[in-house]
């Protein structure tokens, strides 16, 4: 329950509806409870001295409590029900501000499903505590309180009576809510089960089909599905006795009145009227002791969700700007990898690494995949910090950077060229929403995208993504260059983004870059010798290790890694020539 | 994973649709006893519930009013009797309709997961897993609620509406027609309020999609985010989309804020009108104070099932989209159909088939050739290498040797039979395929090598582990053969992988073994073992390798060579490289350094 009590600051804006509801839901009792002692009196009045104007009279009275009544109730929700999803905004927004603070390493530990689970449906149960959770107690105390006052003014003793089951109720509801959630659990558990085999056995289907596994993969599925069956039917058992026990618990009620309501008649201590009004308070009251059970669970479920929230909440961000930061009106690009390592899962993905770049050249790094590339260019923006060692811009360690203005200087365009479902004008300008044309046509022109765009017709306003089009390997990795361009950083990082451009174009962006490059400090990943053979200074990496170094022509020579990797993409060249000689013939 | 935020298909139809509504019955086959014997319950149950006010009537009118102690002693007991009943009886039918929709819905999704089974591999380049989950789950979900509260509910709620209206006219014509003159409000307002919330259920459902796969995109992609400084942009726009959600949801608060109290006024003018009506009618002795009472009690009563039948609405709606996705599965129509009458696979009598490609062409999309007119065979218990640089169609012809996709032209023969006319099962058990990336299933090591032959005793399990060598590796773990691996064997190394693949493949002891070589890096020693588990698994199997590595070539009596889909050349290895054509490339490209005169001799 204390997870809860980080709600109160969401809360705090909404004081006023608060106590607007509290006044309101009093309000809205105090009405609702006229109505069954007018009933009361009217029934009173018909066994005596009953005429038309005084029938007319009470029936105009009923008509205007229940009124006042209504629109007090439907202020009431609108209000608290409301406030609800005033709150649940907020909070969702507060947890998004602070995911967008935290990490890569956050992410490489928490899947994304998880997150969004958190996100949704923990989210919504703790909503429910803020929205019915606040509503309902309020409607029974101030219902309960009111009905209850009345019985007493019309029996005492019948009171009493009736009120013996009431606790029942409420303690069976609760009970029985504690049962319900527990048996969900189970089910849950199952279907987590049947959905992951389901999962395995979809993305699995060559394997199973290769062989011939389907009858067996379908008799374990039948046999999870069975047992997720009985389980779901051993709540449904449960769950079927909850309205009609709350129906008994009336009815007895009921009986319970009519039975000693008519011994009081009969020794005239009260009126059928009495009687009719008692029955009408019963129905009231029915209702809060249902309520308070259900909100218990509520509760319960709500608390569980928010401490799931909270965790998010808690995670602290490892990358932050230090408290002077340095930010330079322009950097240099400079960068200066000293003596740097680098820790995940307990190996060193990068060792000793040594590397100076002055600003303004060029340098490309090849290397296996698992080499360790991805993970070095990563700490220049900071995405990680590197377990031991510095890395320095322009002479300052990045971690004395201003994380947005060392972000703003340098442009990388990933691996996975990853668009948003938006514009491709939206998408390009991600980084630098204020532009000028000008510069928009020449990152555009540069990354070759300019020549996909033509033949779209919508141009830049095309949706891309999900709900729009969807581009090839090429043109995401083109789309993704520009963006990178356009927000002309001192620092131009490409991590393998243009393996799935083909060589004609390849050549033409590299040409383009070249004198992109020629002010900036450009940082190529790749694994074709076409891409990095220009670069000032190329490395090789090894399980986390620079094992060569040197220009082109002094690593061709040397005979390693890259020699070999030269060699084979010069022969594979020549293999594609035999080939188009081969299908013209 | 992404699929699952991406509710693309978030169109709602009709809540009630004919063809749907036959169809889904159908489903209900051996359930419709009990569903028989519930709606009797829910009938009993309903009068027993329309007795009651009947019952405090005539207490009032006959006992009480008279004083009759012992009268109304036995009343209140039948009151009390029929109360137990009615509530037995209602929770014997919402257990029974429970039960029955969860059979019939299980009934449903296992009928899905056949379908999945069956479905051909196209189908599932076309679908992404989440989808087809996403039908397996939450729209089969939607369709219990169909079952469970939607339909025997609506009926239980339409029949104690009309036993109402049945009983109050039947005790008094004229005070119940006064009573009902607020049925047309009622329904009325209950259009009116279905009506909006129908849009903004809608609207709600299109709302909530569009949110969760902008979280999901930003979560994915959050590193671009950062990298971009994108995160104050992307937070005031995911605060627009939220912002927008919470005006849908703020406007559904209103109509239920409005529905409500509605209700509760209409039933208070319907009270008014007993009180006023009634009144006057038993001043003139028409009705007798029980009556009346009763009828307060009738109308109590009445506006349960009114709130609840608009509700059911969203039910329904959602139930008949998903029960539209669903049937859409079941009748997808299969690509790669098995033959009619399949024949059995013939086996040499060395106990092994031979294998032919003849003039096939395939493509996977339109005439994008993948294959071009590719025509080999080979021989019984000979073992063919397959080389060819990435994207040659290597790995396609695995796939139609299996048949997972019908070649467009051409034909593929087992044993000189035609592979569409064969039995696919049979087809495919008779080749032990080991493909490149290995898929792991959740459970033991001996459990995934036990996959394809399930009833081979543990014995016959390490035997097959052993002569791959991958029984060192197994031994080496904690609890051996009962180690448990993860999905896609996150803890096993590719080698490992590899040689478990190697075991599970001939513990089925197939007389073809189709082989596609794993081009990942492995470590020397493993390299060394999975060599010379190649070699074993070769021994008098009629075998098909894509292989990458020179060894393995070598190990083959014969080599192809596919080059953009064709098949340009092939012979033996010193045929070949004499021939000085793509495959001398290929050996100096992928095989590096070694001179073609150096040491290479005949692999046969």
């Amino acid at each position: 329950m204390r997870a809860l009590l980080r709600l109160l600051p969401y809360l705090r804006p909404y004081r006023a509806q608060i106590v607007w509801g509290v006044l309101i839901a009093v309000g809205n009792s105090a009405a609702g409870v006229l109505a069954p002692w007018i009933v009361k009196l009217a029934v009173d009045s018909l066994s005596t001295k009953a005429n038309s104007r005084v029938l007319g009279k009470y029936a105009l009275l009923l008509l205007g409590s229940v009124a006042v009544a209504s629109v007090l109730r439907f202020l009431l929700r609108k209000i608290l029900i409301g406030m609800s999803r005033h709150v649940e905004l907020d909070l969702r927004n507060a947890v998004f501000a602070h995911l967008q603070r935290l990490s890569a390493s956050f992410y490489n530990r928490n899947r994304a499903g998880d997150l969004m689970a958190r996100l949704t449906s923990d989210l919504e149960r703790v909503r429910y505590v803020l929205g019915p959770g606040i509503m309902y107690p309020l409607d029974t105390v101030t219902m309960g309180v009111f009905s209850l006052t009345m019985m007493l003014l019309i029996s005492t003793k019948l009171t009493l009576i009736v009120l013996i089951s009431a606790p029942v109720i409420s303690v069976s509801v609760f009970y029985l809510g504690r049962i319900t959630y527990r048996l969900h659990s189970q089910i849950q558990d199952q279907f987590s089960r049947l959905s992951e085999r389901a999962q395995e056995n979809l993305a699995g289907v060559r394997v199973v089909r290769a062989f011939a596994q389907e009858e067996r993969e379908t008799a374990k599925f039948g046999a999870l599905n069975d047992e997720y069956v009985s389980r779901n039917i051993a709540m449904v058992r449960v769950q079927s006795l909850f309205m009609p026990l709350i129906g008994l618990f009336f009815e007895i009620g009921t009986a319970v009145i009519l039975l000693f309501g008519g011994w009081g008649i009969m020794h005239a201590d009260l009126t059928i009227g009495d009687f009719v009004g008692f029955i009408g308070y019963l129905g009231m009251l029915a209702w809060p002791m249902i309520a308070i059970g259900w909100v218990a669970n509520l509760f319960q479920r709500g608390a569980a969700s928010m401490q799931r929230l909270n965790e998010l909440l808690d995670s602290q961000p490892d990358i932050v700007s230090p408290l002077s930061p340095f930010a330079p009106e322009k950097m240099r690009g400079e960068i200066v990898f000293d003596n740097v390592f680098f820790r995940y899962n307990g190996a060193n993905t990068l060792s000793n690494i040594r590397l100076a770049i002055p600003a303004g050249k060029t340098v490309a790094v090849v290397g296996r995949t698992g080499s360790g590339k991805t993970t070095l260019v990563s700490l220049i923006p900071r995405l990680f910090d590197p377990s031991a060692g510095r890395v320095l811009i322009d002479g300052v360690p990045t971690t004395e950077w201003d994380v947005q203005a060392l972000r703003r200087s340098i442009g990388v365009v990933p691996q996975d060229a990853l668009l948003f479902s938006d514009t491709l004008d939206e998408n390009i300008r991600l980084g630098a929403g204020d532009a000028t044309l000008e510069e928009f046509a020449s990152a555009a022109e540069i990354s070759q995208i300019s020549a996909d765009v033509a033949e779209f017709r919508d141009g830049y306003n095309t949706e891309v993504g999900e709900r729009g089009l969807t581009l090839s390997g090429g043109q995401k990795g083109r789309a993704s260059l520009a963006r990178a361009l356009l927000g002309n950083p001192a620092i131009l990082i490409l991590d393998d983004a243009l393996a799935a451009v083909d060589t004609h174009t390849e050549e033409r962006i590299l040409k383009g870059l070249r004198r992109f490059a020629k002010e900036r400090t450009t940082i190529l990943i790749s694994h074709r010798v076409s891409t990095v053979k220009h670069a000032d200074e190329i490395i090789v990496l090894d399980q986390g290790r620079i094992i060569e170094r040197g220009t082109h022509d002094e690593l061709v020579a040397r005979g390693g890694y890259y020699a070999e990797l030269e060699r084979m993409q010069r022969l594979r060249e020549e293999l594609d020539h035999m080939n188009g000689m081969a299908n013209d013939a | 994973m992404s699929e699952n935020w991406q509710q693309e298909e978030e169109v709602l139809g009709k809540a009630y649709d004919a063809r749907l509504a036959r169809r889904l019955w159908g489903y209900v086959g051996d359930q419709k006893r009990r569903l028989a014997v519930a709606v009797l319950l829910l009938l009993l149950g309903a009068a027993g519930e329309l007795a009651g006010p009947l019952l405090v009537k005539l207490a009032i009118d006959k006992h009480i009013t008279t004083h009759n102690w012992p009268g109304l002693v036995k009343i209140v007991l039948a009151f009390l009797g029929l109360a137990l009943i009615s509530a037995a009886f209602r929770w014997g039918e919402t257990y029974l309709t429970g039960a029955a929709g969860q059979h019939i819905v299980s009934r449903m999704r296992m009928q899905l997961f056949e379908k999945l089974q069956r479905l051909s591999i196209p189908y599932y380049d076309r679908n992404p897993v989440g989808r087809l989950m996403s039908r397996l789950t939450s729209d089969v979900q939607a369709l219990y609620e169909l079952f469970s509260s939607g339909v025997v509910a609506i009926v239980g709620d339409v029949v104690t509406l009309l036993g109402i209206m049945v009983v109050m006219v039947l005790i008094n014509w004229k005070l119940a027609l006064i009573t009902l003159s607020v049925i047309p409000l009622l329904l009325w307002i209950t259009f009116v309020f279905r009506k909006h919330v129908r849009d903004l259920y809608r609207q709600t459902r299109v709302k909530i999609a569009r949110l969760n796969s902008y979280l999901h995109e930003n979560l994915v992609g959050m590193k671009v985010v950062q990298l971009f400084n994108r995160e104050p942009k992307n937070f005031e726009k995911f605060d627009e989309i939220g912002g927008d959600l919470k005006h849908t949801y703020l406007r559904t608060v209103f109509f239920y804020a409005v529905f409500y109290p509605a209700v509760d006024l209409v039933y208070a003018v319907a009270i008014g009108l007993i009180l006023f009506g009634g009144g006057h009618l038993m001043m003139a002795g028409a009705v007798t104070l029980g009556t009346l009472v009763a009828f307060i009690q009738y109308v109590d009563r009445f506006y349960r099932p009114v709130r609840d039948l608009a509700e059911k609405y969203n039910i329904l709606q959602g139930a008949m989209a998903a029960a539209e996705r669903v049937f859409k599965v079941i009748d997808e129509p299969i690509e790669v159909p098995s033959p009619p009458r399949a024949l059995p696979l013939p086996i040499a009598a060395s106990g092994q088939p031979s294998i032919e490609f003849r003039n096939v062409w395939f493509a996977y999309r339109d005439d994008d050739w993948i294959l071009k007119d590719v025509s080999f065979s080979v021989a019984t218990g000979e073992s063919v290498a397959v080389v060819g640089a990435t994207g040659a169609g290597k790995t396609t012809l695995i796939s139609l040797l299996s048949r997972f996709y019908d070649v467009q032209r051409g034909e593929i023969l087992v044993g000189g039979v035609n592979i569409r006319e064969l039995d696919e099962c049979a087809l495919r058990r008779a080749m032990g395929v080991v493909l490149q990336d290995v898929f792991v299933f959740a459970g033991t090591v001996e459990d995934n090598i036990r996959y394809g032959c399930p009833d081979e005793s543990l014995d016959a399990v390490e035997r097959a582990a052993r002569v791959v060598h991958a029984d060192r590796f197994i031994r080496r773990m904690p609890v051996g053969y009962h180690e448990p691996v993860m999905e896609r064997g996150a803890t096993l190394s590719t080698g490992e992988r590899q040689l478990l693949a190697f075991a599970r493949a001939l513990l089925c002891e197939p007389p073809v073994l189709i082989l596609d070589e794993a081009t990942a890096s492995i470590d020397t020693e493993t390299e060394r073992l999975i060599q010379d588990a190649i070699a074993r698994l070769l021994e008098g199997r009629t075998s098909i390798i894509i292989a990458h590595r020179l060894s393995t070539i070598q190990r083959c009596n014969r080599i192809l060579v596919l080059h953009h889909g064709r098949l340009v050349e092939q012979g033996t290895q010193a045929e070949l490289l004499a021939m000085k054509g793509i495959y001398h490339r290929l050996y100096h490209l992928q095989f590096g350094g070694v001179p073609p005169s150096d040491g290479v001799r005949d692999g046969a």
